[in-house]
């Protein structure tokens, strides 16, 4: 698949010069033409994501030629482990909230890659681990994610479906059940991974009321400071996405991470130079950028 | 072909939605619009698993004398309560349901959320312990911040004859808009970049987790 996207990526590439040699693709209301094939108002955007594509998949390649990348340490992943191992010497549960937010939400469907990690763990200590759910198309995910990290510890009889909890849809009606979990069981370790919102703060003070470990990631920026001020360990933004890759140490998902790395630092350069540009006057190149 | 399924069909609509974003001709935005349609129709149907989740944890939880088993019973009775009311009565205006909606439910979502206030001054109040030069600092910060945001403020810098610039509404004003608009975007940055990462590798197939395996 991998092979079939570099082919894609090129010939993306080749489709952008055509396009933009057939012209600009407005309609006469100044929306998109409906005819067109491309909208070349957004030749930026596929540029950008071209060039971000070609960074992440030459350096899963490179990977796969076995050159070793580094990631730096993130401490709030190596506390999962520690988390888990204090639940288990105390004898109490891992709550895991995967965020009040639906599976088309990207981080959701993250966090449910990183609960299969978090699961494979707690069924390696063998301990109770409870998924407070605020949406329903989440349940089936989340019971199948726990149910086969189970299998794959070896432990598919520890599997309890009933700690899969569908709580509310509604925020704040999901959030006192919550609350309700974790001062009635007291769980040791509680991670707060995913999308969150005003929630969060009050998820967070009343796990810190009851001494749990708490551990945050989410890349909803206005509630990163709750998290920070509340929880022992906060994964920042892209840290919540670097997870599986952290974990798992598979090479082809270190080197996304690399590709994003070097995203950044094509980006911080094309920041110096409009920010240059602008001074002196260019405005072009930085309105080039602008998604429309 | 049970990994290999999801995998192309992730790939297939992944690949489309990606597309819908850049192609406007009226076949593609038709596709697009087709498939958001989809996710509404089975997100709706998804509403069954989650009250079946609800209703079997809850009857276990009576039949087996669990912890706190009472509270079961209300639960599964407003649960039924609301879905009877609302299909005999409907959910418009003045009717039964709306009316427990907007006098029982919003009063009480109100609440938790008040909450909110408290635990901000308990936060707040061990965040800014000045314990290291780090906590001194944001602790300075957040007093000229919170200083510069309040009337009382604009009192203060004439009292104290503070020219134009240097009060503590032009102080909270630049810290806000400049060191702390700049982290906050590049957190965005990085996080925005993350996510794209991640469709990437779940619409190639590198993250298989989410399908179970």
């Amino acid at each position: 698949m991998i092979r079939a996207t570099w082919g894609v990526l090129c010939a993306c590439g080749g489709l952008i010069v055509c396009l933009l040699l057939a012209g600009p693709s407005v309609a006469a209301d100044g929306g998109p033409d409906p005819n067109a094939w491309f909208n070349t108002e957004r030749t930026n955007v596929l540029v950008i994501l071209l060039v971000f594509f070609a960074l992440v998949l030459g350096f899963i390649r490179l990977v796969g030629r076995g050159v070793g990348l580094f990631l730096r340490k993130i401490a709030g992943l190596e506390a999962i482990e520690e988390a888990v191992g204090r639940a288990t010497e105390m004898g109490r549960s891992v709550l895991y909230v995967p965020g009040i937010d639906d599976v088309n939400n990207i981080q959701t469907i993250y966090s449910m890659v990183i609960l299969g990690h978090v699961a494979k763990t707690v069924a390696r200590y063998d301990t109770k681990l409870v998924v407070p759910l605020a949406k329903a198309f989440v349940v089936p995910l989340a019971e199948e994610t726990v149910r086969s990290a189970y299998v794959d510890a070896g432990r598919p009889d520890a599997f309890d479906r009933d700690n899969i909890r569908y709580l509310s849809d509604e925020q704040f009606a999901f959030t006192a059940g919550v609350d309700g979990i974790m001062l009635r069981e007291k769980p040791a370790a509680n991670l707060y991974l995913g999308s969150f919102f005003a929630e969060s703060l009050i998820l967070a003070e009343t796990g810190f009321s009851t001494g749990a470990v708490q551990i945050a990631g989410t890349a909803n920026v206005h509630q990163l400071p709750f998290f920070v001020v509340a929880c022992d360990y906060t994964l920042i933004g892209e840290e919540f996405y670097a997870a599986t890759a952290y974990l798992s140490r598979d090479p082809r998902l270190v080197g996304t991470i690399k590709g994003t790395d070097w995203m950044k630092l094509v980006i911080l350069g094309l920041i110096i130079v409009g920010t240059l540009l602008s001074t002196f006057g260019v405005q072009e190149f930085a309105d080039w950028f602008r998604v429309r | 072909m049970r990994k290999e399924i999801p995998l192309i069909i992730t790939f297939v609509f992944g690949s489309i939605m990606v597309i819908d974003y850049l192609v406007p001709h009226r076949s593609v935005t038709a596709v697009g619009n087709t498939l958001q349609g989809w996710t509404i129709i089975i997100t709706a149907f998804a509403y069954v698993l989650g009250i079946a989740n609800v209703v079997r944890i809850n009857l276990q939880k009576i039949s087996g004398r669990s912890a706190d088993w009472p509270y079961a019973f209300p639960l599964l009775a407003g649960l039924a309560g609301m879905v009877g009311i609302g299909l005999i009565g409907g959910i418009h205006d003045g009717t039964l349901g709306h009316q427990i909606f907007l006098y029982i439910y919003t009063p009480m979502q109100a609440t938790m959320f008040s909450l909110l206030a408290f635990f901000i001054a308990s936060a707040a109040f061990r965040a800014f312990r000045i314990r290291s030069v780090d906590a001194a600092l944001l602790a300075i910060t957040a007093l000229f911040v919170m200083i510069g945001r309040v009337p009382i403020g604009d009192e203060i810098s004439r009292f104290l004859h503070l020219p134009e610039g240097v009060d503590f509404a032009s102080v909270q004003s630049w810290i806000m808009n400049v060191p702390n608009l700049a982290a906050k975007r590049a957190i965005l940055i990085g996080a925005a970049l993350g996510a794209i990462s991640t469709g990437l590798k779940i619409i190639l197939g590198l993250e298989r987790n989410y399908l179970g395996e």
